[in-house]
């Protein structure tokens, strides 16, 4: 592979271009005051974007070649539930690995 | 009554809290580390050029979506564009966290930004949302905290990987790990209508738009589930008092009035 790419360029590109993403609003908006209304569409970033980047994970599953997986479907549930109730992160982890160790070991 | 004065201590509590915090993450990104350090070295990478990518890039997704293209031989533009495309979420965050983080100066924050990546950029907005509060100086140590546990031991287990090479052990269901890590952060912030509505959103857009080109359907998603989340809130079903940064008591930062 080394020989038909210049991983250092592809690998420099690829962080660059990263950190221009990353660095995008954060640098030319700093901390100045924002319009209400964009305020308001930006406060939903975390639940707009995390629960999508995850559900194709849970759905499709790479580890069963993309069939969707009931083990893993409830675990995620059981995680959801988990910390919606208790509102912390270590619960939900834990409740959610557990659920899913324990559903293949029922199931699998 | 003076205005209550950020403490010296606080931004080492905020350091330390940020590292506590990150630690269930630690779980997923370790391993991860070490798997993309092996899967690189079985392409054909050396160890060098494996640490390279961990290092210039930081973002598992778009590394591992790099070297699958690569091993089919994809035009190295196109593998650019793709390692890009699946962080363009990373703009997102950009925005969301600036009003957060963007009251230090230029070159913190060109700092920060490298360090940008889902685990830092969940963590560190879930404890700014919960404590509005916090001056300037607590918010950044926090941020670092969570650089210190989830970015430093990428670099290690990419080291570690690379080196070890095909002496690494099938994971046991720690790919699950991923969405658990995730799920378990953002359920918290699931406090009203209007973040159940996003979030429902963000799912079935993504999984509707899952086969657009990598990256895009996520974008998309996100921008739907933001409106949805911005129009429900609108109508009434949103947060009773929206947290927002609040002005630094001190301000000695900056020195904006």
């Amino acid at each position: 592979m080394t020989a038909e790419y210049n991983i250092w360029l592809i690998a420099a590109a690829i962080g660059l271009g990263s950190w221009l993403i990353r660095f995008s609003f954060l640098g030319l908006i700093g901390d100045r005051q924002l319009p209400p209304w964009v305020m308001r569409h930006l406060r939903y970033t975390p639940v707009a974007v995390i629960p999508g980047l995850v559900a194709p994970l849970v759905v499709w599953p790479e580890a069963t070649g993309g069939a969707p997986d009931p083990v893993r479907l409830g675990a995620a549930l059981i995680a959801l539930a988990a910390g919606a109730l208790t509102r912390r992160l270590l619960p939900a982890v834990v409740a959610g690995m557990s659920a899913f160790w324990l559903l293949q070991w029922l199931l699998g | 009554m003076p205005p209550r004065s950020a403490s010296p201590t606080r931004p080492l509590a905020e350091l330390g809290r940020g590292a506590r915090d990150a630690l269930p993450f630690l779980l997923v990104v370790f391993p991860f580390a070490v798997l993309f350090g092996a899967v690189a070295r079985a392409a054909g990478l050396d160890v060098i050029a494996a640490m390279t990518m961990s290092v210039m890039v930081i973002a598992g997704a778009a590394q591992f979506t790099a070297l699958a293209l690569m091993q089919e031989h994809a035009p190295a533009l196109l593998v650019v564009a793709s390692a890009l495309a699946v962080n363009l979420r990373m703009a997102m965050y950009s925005a969301s966290i600036a009003p957060w983080l963007g009251g230090l100066p230029l070159w913190r924050r060109a700092l920060a930004a490298y360090f940008l990546v889902d685990q830092t950029y969940a963590l560190s907005i879930a404890r700014f949302e919960a404590e509005p509060r916090l001056p300037l100086a607590a918010r950044a140590a926090y941020y670092a905290g969570t650089v210190l546990v989830v970015c430093f031991p990428w670099y290690l287990g990419t080291w570690i990987g690379a080196v070890a090479g095909a002496a690494i052990p099938a994971r046991l269901g720690l790919d699950f790990a991923v969405p658990i890590t995730f799920i378990a952060i953002v359920s918290p912030m699931l406090r009203t209508p209007a973040h159940l509505a996003a979030a429902a959103t963000s799912v079935l857009a993504a999984l509707l738009l899952a086969g657009l080109p990598t990256g895009t359907g996520l974008i998309l998603a996100g921008l739907a589930a933001m409106i949805v989340g911005a129009e429900v809130e609108r109508r009434g079903f949103g947060p009773a008092a929206p947290a927002l940064p609040q002005p630094d008591p001190d301000a000695a930062e900056g020195g904006e009035p």
